[in-house]
């Protein structure tokens, strides 16, 4: 069925958008990652104008988060406390990630900068978890393997310590603010919400328990996203609420099933699937960089 | 003065031995939410006062040209192993669409010099005045191939039926992806080469209904737009939260 889209100006198969939405929405609720650097390279791929593309993904994410962060919330595996402290940082670096952006704008080649820069992180933190489940993956099928013991290092002797009881931590606030703020600039210059790179720092970095690390990066996405979707609204009036109505319809429905399926896996393997989705789409982007492109130019629409 | 004007136009009217008569079959499209593309027949007759003349025979050619935009065209070029964006220049009006029908070949019935005056085929329309391009001419040419491939731009050589020289008709079909505005239609009669009339006329591409509102609502209303789809947002994960953990009970 054909569908025409009011802000996109473009027609197209609705329930190609309802298995698009479905996709994104199933590894949403399985890994915590809002799936913006998944969906929005699908909806260019499939015609919709870039700018739609980025601000109408931001709104399906949205959706797709809350509908996870609830099945967590009644499971009690968000840390309400860390979400905090994490989104207070996120929200000061998205500040000073916007900033460096129109800085990186007005010295051109801004594309191949976010190119670039996905490729660096995707790669790191896809190789980063690879190796580490993988690793963590053999230990647990060893029989009478000691348990890893909890390292201490220089995290836990900074001053401020809070408890963040459901994530099991007494740590100072000052590395989750710094996690968020960090992920906040990436976010504001790569477009995306940032879970990705989320999910592996609260694992590595803070040691938190990874089902807890899902609900809780959830929790964070929706605010930065949200924020994003309304900024794009205002500012381009690029949200095309019948798209993202249908990639939300197809997106809960994922994003359930993706909780479920989530809930009966073994952190290990979540984490190596993970893993392997991250290095997937940054293999695609490198090729993109590296290959002779067919078509040596592009036309991109001026707004008036 | 203007009566000197009215007695020249006068003039050229009576001079004029060979006229187009139009019809549309639309000329107004509606873009409702299943649109999917719009087939648009163009047909009309040729009014004479005198039988037709003896010599080359009487060409028809119709264009149908969509909103001018304007666009950059960028070039990609291999820098230490990447490729990355190197040149572009900007088109200040860029037709979003644009479809050429003829009853033959278009540079058989139509000479340079008139397709120049008139802007008729695909790359004179892009270049018309008006449209300031600076650079090099593969920018524009790669503007144009990748719009052909696209389906935007048409040349349909063959595509206007021409009768007893006198009734033509051709159909134009409109893509789904189709921007509003209005769609300035030309016909042109040619022969030998040189144009004998042209007329112009307009269609009209809209959103209606519940396109045209959530558009304006877009536009005009953009914080409370902006709610509404973040509303919309919470309101489907919470239904579809709902709607599974009361199947699992």
């Amino acid at each position: 069925m054909q569908l025409y889209l009011p802000i996109a100006e473009v027609s197209i198969n609705a329930f190609l958008l309802l298995g698009l939405g479905g996709l994104v929405g199933l590894l949403s609720g399985m890994f915590g990652v809002g799936g913006g650097f998944l969906i929005t390279p699908l909806l260019f791929f499939v015609g919709i104008p870039p700018a739609v593309a980025v601000a109408t993904s931001t709104n399906q994410i949205v959706a797709s988060s809350f509908s996870a962060l609830l099945s967590h919330l009644r499971r009690r595996t968000v840390d309400l406390v860390m979400g905090t402290v994490l989104l207070s940082g996120g929200l000061v670096g998205s500040g000073l990630g916007m900033i460096l952006f129109n800085w990186l704008k007005a010295q051109g080649q801004v594309d191949l900068l976010v190119k670039l820069s996905y490729v660096v992180f995707l790669g790191t933190v896809g190789a980063m978890m690879l190796v580490e489940s993988l690793n963590a993956l053999i230990r647990s099928r060893r029989p009478g393997a000691r348990p890893k013991r909890r390292r201490h290092n220089w995290v836990h002797a900074l001053p401020g310590k809070i408890k963040f009881r459901v994530s099991g931590l007494y740590i100072s606030v000052f590395p989750p603010f710094l996690v968020g703020m960090s992920v906040g600039v990436l976010s504001a210059i790569m477009g995306v919400g940032g879970g990705f790179i989320m999910v592996p720092a609260m694992i590595y970095l803070l040691g938190m328990p990874t089902k807890v690390v899902i609900g809780t990066s959830l929790f964070q996405i929706i605010f930065v996203t949200g924020f994003t979707t309304m900024l794009h609204a205002v500012t381009n009036q690029t949200v095309d609420i019948v798209l993202a109505l249908l990639l939300i319809l197809g997106g809960v429905v994922g994003a359930q099933l993706g909780a479920r399926i989530g809930a009966r896996m073994k952190a290990e393997q979540l984490r190596i699937l993970l893993a392997l989705l991250v290095l997937g789409v940054c293999a695609q982007i490198a090729l993109d960089l590296l290959l002779r492109p067919d078509e040596l130019y592009e036309i991109e629409p001026v707004a008036a | 003065m203007i009566r000197l004007a009215l007695l020249l136009l006068a003039l050229a009217g009576a001079a004029r031995a060979e006229e187009i008569v139009l019809g549309l079959s639309q000329d107004e499209v509606a873009i409702t939410a299943t649109f999917d593309g719009s087939e648009i027949l163009v047909f009309g007759a040729v009014k004479r006062v005198a039988p037709p003349p003896d010599g080359p025979p009487l060409e028809v050619i119709v264009t149908v040209s969509g909103p001018l935009n304007p666009a950059t065209v960028r070039r990609k070029e291999r820098r230490a192993g990447i490729w990355v964006n190197t040149d572009a220049i900007e088109v200040d009006a860029a037709p979003s669409f644009y479809a050429v029908a003829s009853t033959g070949p278009l540079d058989e019935i139509l000479s340079a010099t008139e397709d120049l005056r008139h802007a008729v085929s695909i790359p004179r329309a892009i270049r018309a005045v008006g449209n300031r391009i600076e650079g090099s001419a593969e920018f524009v040419a790669a503007l144009i191939r990748i719009r052909e491939e696209m389906g935007l731009y048409e040349r349909l050589d063959g595509a206007v039926d021409l009768e007893q020289q006198t009734l033509f008709r051709t159909s134009v079909a409109l893509p789904a992806n189709l921007v509003e505005g209005n769609y300035e239609t030309r016909i042109f009669l040619t022969r030998g080469g040189a144009v004998i009339d042209r007329y112009e006329t307009v269609i009209g591409v809209q959103k209606v209904g519940i396109e045209r509102w959530l558009y304006n609502l877009a536009q005009e209303r953009a914080a409370l737009y902006g709610l509404l789809s973040l509303l919309l947002a919470m309101a489907a994960g919470w239904a579809a939260s709902a709607a599974f953990s009361g199947m699992r009970r």
